[in-house]
């Protein structure tokens, strides 16, 4: 389904235009950072390309689709993790009863991918009294289990110290190792670094710039960039 | 003074001996309230989380209906059902009027509004918080109603027993719609009416206590219910 084509993208609510055309191609392999301050419309620009939002302008098109319209194949992450009162187990088995997989299949896919991310030991207790490191690391294994070809993630450490921050990241790196493409947002430039191969940087709507991870933070072109960049904590 | 000690102490006496009379009278109380309420929550429960959860046209004035609607006073729904049910109304060949059939329906109607338009609330927000996650696996609203409906069970079990508790001390409908037939529809609010009219003062006051015990007992029993949930499901 990739690349992703976006076309002349426009997004308002409210009179208040968050996306302002932006057009680019977003290609299969690599891992997509979208830096950007609070307000950028990172998170909205996401949201739209999963087709949680519907845009106001412009199109979204996967290729091989031939919808405009999000279609199996993805998943996302939130900055929160919704977990349903029921199990942990329980809650990777719901994700794929609605992806249309068999109930026996359901419980092996879900035992594995557990085991995957560390939580084959808390996989009967309920998800809601998890700690927050657990419950993004099952939202995560929840994600992984429908075996998406895209994985949004919206800041998906933001409420995270630092130990379940690692264990995060890494099983993001394990994600993208199994084929997935990732296309991800976050406030940590570290992370960015660590995670990212290529990035795209918002501002007020727009995509000002697009790079590789290393030439973004050595030579970033815009001054927005640079002044983004100037403003990150030591 | 002493006429209401006498009272009290006779009435104490009928509980404790379970008195024929009354045991009667409260059995049939609970049997017509409970059916009630079971009626109600299988009419209200799915169509208050259809209610949280799609959005239409004309959405907003059917919600602060279905609220003005909980204040329904009981005497008016008692003559609406009264007109329906008698010989000359529209269902009046099934001969219901003056039984605990009516009576059962009258208080359905009653109970159905204030349990919807209640669930409608509880499941809002709970749908508030699992929209971009249920939309994201790709639930539709019938998916997404059922999950949620199961989600927040603890919460409407809490609104479910509400309706019981007006149920069971809603005395204007079944008056009118029972007749207060000594052995047949005589429930503990309308015999309480009667006895009290009649001076019998010790039955009247038994039952009282017992109608006030059930209803804190159910009050109770929700509360449990709802911190029993809160510990163990989060």
């Amino acid at each position: 389904m990739l690349p992703l084509t976006i076309d002349k993208l426009g997004f308002s609510i409210a009179g208040r235009e968050i996306i302002k055309s932006i057009s680019c191609e977003i290609t299969a392999g690599t891992r997509t950072v979208i830096l950007g301050a609070n307000g950028a419309g990172k998170s909205v620009l996401m949201r739209l390309c999963h087709g949680l939002l519907k845009p106001t302008a412009g199109r979204i098109v996967w290729t091989h689709d031939g919808l405009t319209r999000r279609a199996r194949g993805q998943a996302m992450v939130f900055q929160r993790p919704v977990m349903l009162r029921r199990s942990a187990i329980a809650n990777v088995i719901y994700a794929l009863k609605l992806s249309g997989m068999t109930s026996m299949e359901c419980r092996l896919r879900a035992e594995d991918v557990l085991e995957a991310v560390g939580l084959a030991n808390v996989a009967d207790r309920p998800a809601r009294v998890l700690s927050g490191g657990e419950q993004q690391r099952l939202a995560l294994a929840r994600a992984w289990a429908l075996g998406p070809e895209v994985l949004f993630l919206d800041e998906p450490t933001a409420n995270l110290d630092p130990n379940a921050t690692r264990d995060i990241e890494s099983i993001i790196s394990a994600i993208h190792a199994s084929g997935t493409k990732i296309i991800m947002t976050t406030h940590s430039l570290g992370q960015a670094r660590r995670l990212g191969d290529e990035i795209f940087f918002l501002s007020e709507g727009r995509l000002i710039e697009r790079a590789s991870v290393d030439d973004f933070f050595k030579l970033p072109k815009s001054p927005e960039a640079i002044s983004f960049l100037r403003g990150e904590l030591p | 003074m002493n006429d209401i000690s006498a009272a009290l102490s006779e009435a104490l006496r009928l509980i404790v001996s379970v008195d024929a009379q009354l045991a009667q009278i409260v059995w049939l109380s609970v049997q017509v309230s409970l059916a009630a309420v079971v009626i109600a929550a299988a009419i209200a429960l799915p169509l208050g989380a259809l209610l949280a959860i799609t959005r239409f046209p004309g959405r907003q004035a059917v919600i602060a209906v279905l609220n003005a609607l909980m204040g329904l006073p009981p005497v008016v729904v008692g003559l609406l059902i009264y007109l329906m049910l008698s010989r000359a109304g529209p269902l009046g060949q099934f001969g219901l009027l003056f039984t605990p059939t009516a009576m059962i329906i009258a208080q359905a109607v009653l109970v159905t509004p204030i349990i919807a338009a209640l669930s409608r609330q509880v499941i809002e927000d709970a749908w508030r918080e699992y929209e971009d996650q249920l939309n994201s696996l790709g639930a539709g609203t019938f998916a997404a109603a059922q999950t949620l409906l199961w989600d927040t069970r603890f919460a409407l079990m809490t609104v479910v027993l509400a309706g019981f508790g007006r149920a069971a001390a809603e005395v204007g409908a079944v008056m009118i719609v029972g007749g207060n037939i000594d052995g047949v529809t005589r429930v503990m609010t309308t015999a309480i009416a009667l006895e009290t009219s009649k001076g019998d003062l010790p039955l009247a006051l038994g039952l009282g206590i017992v109608l006030v015990v059930i209803i804190i007992n159910v009050n109770l029993l929700a509360h449990g219910v709802k911190l029993t949930a809160q510990r163990y499901h989060g």
